[in-house]
């Protein structure tokens, strides 16, 4: 839908993606709902009409705009009621790729989603002779309420990847008895399976390409040697993706929106509600397969590039599934301790590069990488409790590694990482910050509790900060998984080593025991959700407010 | 010039209402905050249900023991309740249809429940042991939750009105074969510091029973299995339970299911 007035219609549906025929949110009787395109500088005009039994919010995710226009009910505004309308009107100051979805309780999980594409006002910077918007979705058949309940009983329901008696075997023959039986003593001792990354993962959904399975494959059409531009959107509610093209070198050129010093890659990871535009340019007149694997390696979405319809090229093989060790979740490993592995015997080091056979300038190269960053005050001063499971005894910068399951592989593939992220414009607000807000990622995953710095959102107040002030974000992720935190209403420019040329994101995807900071600037009063971007842990507390208050004259 | 340039501009000035007027005067574009919505972090209601009240019943054992004298044994719990304040319903015993529908080991109790650390939580309430014996009552107190190595363990301590106390612990552990067929070894124990005739029990460690179970994962709720049971009978209830001509030494193939929903 192309305009600057929309009418948008919820609506509960019958639908049938995954070979069952269930329910769904739909929005004008569609899952994804329909992409919408608007105009930088437009006032865009949108009339929400709510026909399901419950209330809902549309917010449209990295969008700056005033606060009550934001979509999330309770906080931004009363919500849309059962059978109400409910008119979004603001000016659109950006332009790029973005989404758009429900804030209200589990309708995103049931088809409240889809991609928006803003084109730029004055001449755009990328070219391309076809552009295709990609949106990745996990379709859920049942209840998302059914699935937390489980997880709140089970945190491990759906989990099938973990480790058995067969991997302890092969670990005993690899690493001798002494070595493994002290690995496995400590991940019980933490109550933590390594392979425990994503909770719910694959089991539980149905993975979508614009809103198409595996089997019906979505297909882009290109002529040789033509540019095409991919828009992947991850508007998934639980699932992060490593996405690759065999064949094809993608050119990351956009990413969140905003336009990037563009970086040829193999892969790249893609966390929940990030988005990142590619340009290819397929030379020979075959199909492609556009391959998006889950994070846990327990399902993927695929679609094909194809000079005509009904083509399609092989499925890549799934890359071995991550597997944690101590020194990943930010814990000091001793001299000689061991790693998981894998059951096909590989070493997997998860998020700390592989040290095994590697000279010792690589290994020089490599802990490089890791540079220990020591605790913030607000994370040195947790203590493990009902609501955060384990202190860390380091952070980490791991903004130049891809992450689990993947760094391993950097030698191999070119992979993306944020430390490559520069944005092409140099950032608008030269100012130094002014204070710094940390916030510790942190988690109970037996409890399924989520939160930051050791609360769930509806224990803690809102964080204030003053209109137009400049100041540093900070987040430690105390946690065993790679949560996307969003923010509203605002950019992060995340500290990634490139000057002034930052890159500017709404969602930041931090690895376990990362220590990652941002500048941000409020540009609107009002209170601004800041959450992660799991649909299963916001819902269960990590969820917090930023209320940006007017300037005191 | 880069979009967000201006929308930088355009929206600072929104936050001042004079400057507002260059768009709509209408609400859509006023502030977002205004004497209300600055009291509370959430003005127009929670947006985020982190205190929501979950419920689940679980079967851990829910078998026949088979046999001389073949009995069905049960032992299931049941939990509603938020993170922090739970209500908690176990119960457990044996009917034993061949005779006379006698029940026996009828222990059923009503907790409230709530965490104090990471893995542990403490649980207090009433116990009531209701079976085809005679029927007491006792108070509850104990800890359940997650100990070193991921076993399941239970621990509760019971005091009843006329100076008896009485200790129960049970521990198991999932050992996962493959990524659906488990073997789970569990072990309970039976304490009590005075002898009750009319439970058939002396002071003493009572008795224990414990089980190695073999179940499939057909679906995480419904998990059928195979097993061997063990229960022994000590002291005082071991004279008691031979005096009543019982088993004090009972080994059992076992058939069962583990559900939940």
């Amino acid at each position: 839908m192309r305009g600057n007035r929309f009418d948008l219609r919820l609506d509960r549906i019958r639908i049938n993606k995954s070979g069952t025929e269930t329910w769904a949110n739909a929005i004008n009787g569609i899952v994804p709902g329909p992409v919408l395109n608007w105009r930088e500088g437009d006032v865009v005009t949108i009339n929400v009409t709510n026909n399901l039994p419950e209330m809902t919010g549309v917010h449209w995710h990295g969008i700056i705009l005033p606060n009550p226009m934001d979509g999330v009910p309770g906080l931004e505004f009363p919500g849309i009621m059962p059978g109400e309308t409910f008119t979004y009107r603001f000016p659109v100051v950006q332009s790029g790729t973005y989404w758009y979805h429900s804030h209200m309780g589990y309708q995103e999980q049931k088809g409240v989603y889809s991609a928006l594409v803003i084109d730029p006002a004055g001449t755009p910077l990328i070219h391309a002779d076809r552009d295709y918007v990609v949106v990745l979705s996990d379709w859920m058949d049942g209840s998302p309420l059914v699935v937390q309940n489980n997880l709140k009983h089970m945190s491990d329901y759906y989990k099938f990847n973990r480790r058995t008696l067969g991997t302890f075997i092969s670990d005993v023959e690899q690493s001798g008895l002494r070595a493994t039986v002290k690995e496995r003593w400590n991940w019980a001792d933490m109550r933590m399976d390594p392979s425990g990354l994503q909770e719910p993962t694959g089991p539980a959904f149905t993975y979508l390409m614009n809103g198409m399975t595996s089997a019906e494959n979505w297909t882009a059409l290109f002529q040789p040697g033509e540019r095409v531009r991919l828009r992947f959107t991850n508007t998934s509610a639980q699932s992060a993706y490593d996405v690759s093209i065999p064949g094809l070198t993608m050119n990351v050129v956009h990413v969140h929106g905003n336009d990037v010093v563009p970086v040829p890659v193999d892969q790249f990871r893609i966390n929940v509600a990030e988005t990142y535009d590619v340009i290819v340019q397929p030379r020979d007149g075959r199909a492609y397969t556009i391959f998006a694997q889950n994070f846990t390696r327990s399902g993927f979405s695929r679609g094909t590039l194809a000079p005509r319809p009904g083509m399609s090229a092989a499925i890549p093989p799934f890359d071995a599934a991550p597997m944690r060790n101590m020194a990943d979740m930010g814990m000091t490993m001793m001299p000689g301790e061991v790693a998981a592995s894998n059951p096909d015997r590989t070493r997997m080091d998860g998020i700390m590069p592989s040290m095994h056979g590697v000279t010792d300038a690589e290994k020089e190269r490599r802990t490089g990488y890791q540079e220990k960053l020591g605790l913030p005050a607000v994370t040195k001063a947790l203590k493990p409790g009902v609501e955060q499971q384990y202190v860390l005894d380091h952070s980490f910068d791991r903004l130049d590694l891809p992450g689990d399951g993947l760094n391993h592989l950097m030698d191999k593939r070119r992979i993306l990482t944020y430390a490559d992220l520069r944005s092409v414009h140099p950032g608008v607000d030269k100012r130094q910050p002014t204070k710094e807000i940390t916030l510790t990622l942190t988690g109970n995953m037996g409890r399924f509790i989520w939160g930051f710095n050791g609360q769930k959102f509806s224990e803690v107040g809102p964080i204030d900060v003053t209109l137009g002030e400049r100041f540093r974000l900070r987040f430690v992720n105390s946690t065993m998984m790679t949560h996307p935190i969003h923010l509203h209403g605002m950019w992060m420019e995340l500290e990634n080593g490139q000057g002034e040329h930052r890159p500017y994101l709404h969602t930041i995807s931090v690895q376990p025991a990362a220590n990652v900071s941002m500048l941000v600037t409020p540009v609107a009063t009002g209170q601004w959700p800041l959450h992660c971007h799991f649909l299963y842990h916001f819902e269960a507390g990590m969820f917090r407010t930023l209320r940006v208050l007017p300037k005191v004259a | 010039m880069r979009g967000w340039i201006a929308g930088l501009a355009i929206l600072l000035a929104l936050a001042s209402p004079a400057e507002a007027q260059l768009f709509d005067k209408s609400k859509f574009f006023s502030s977002g905050l205004d004497s209300e919505t600055l009291q509370g972090a959430a003005p127009y209601g929670n947006p985020i249900p982190d205190n929501r009240v979950y419920i689940h019943g679980f079967f851990d054992q829910l078998e026949g023991r088979i046999g001389d004298g073949q009995y069905l044994r049960w032992d299931g719990q049941a939990w509603i309740g938020n993170d922090y304040n739970k209500l908690w319903l176990k119960s457990e015993g044996r009917y034993n249809p061949g005779n006379r529908g006698r029940m026996e080991d009828g222990d059923h109790e009503l907790l409230y429940d709530r965490p104090i650390s990471r893995y542990f939580d403490v649980q207090a309430g009433v116990r009531v042991d209701l079976d085809s014996s005679r029927t007491r009552t006792w108070a509850a107190l104990g800890i359940q939750g997650l100990a070193i190595g991921f076993w399941n363990v239970e621990a509760t301590l019971y005091a009843s009105d006329n100076g008896h106390y009485a200790l129960r612990t049970n521990a198991s552990y999932d050992l996962y074969l493959t990524q659906r067929l488990v073997l789970q070894p569990q072990f309970e124990t039976n304490w009590y510091t005075k002898e009750d005739r009319g439970r058939g029990i002396g002071a003493g460690l009572s008795d224990i029973d414990m089980g190695l179970r073999l179940r499939y994962d057909i679906t995480r709720k419904f998990a059928p299995y195979l097993g061997v049971a063990y229960q022994r009978r000590f002291g005082g209830t071991e004279s008691l339970t031979r005096q009543e001509g019982g088993k004090v030494n009972d080994v059992r193939f076992l058939v069962g299911l583990r559900t939940w929903f």
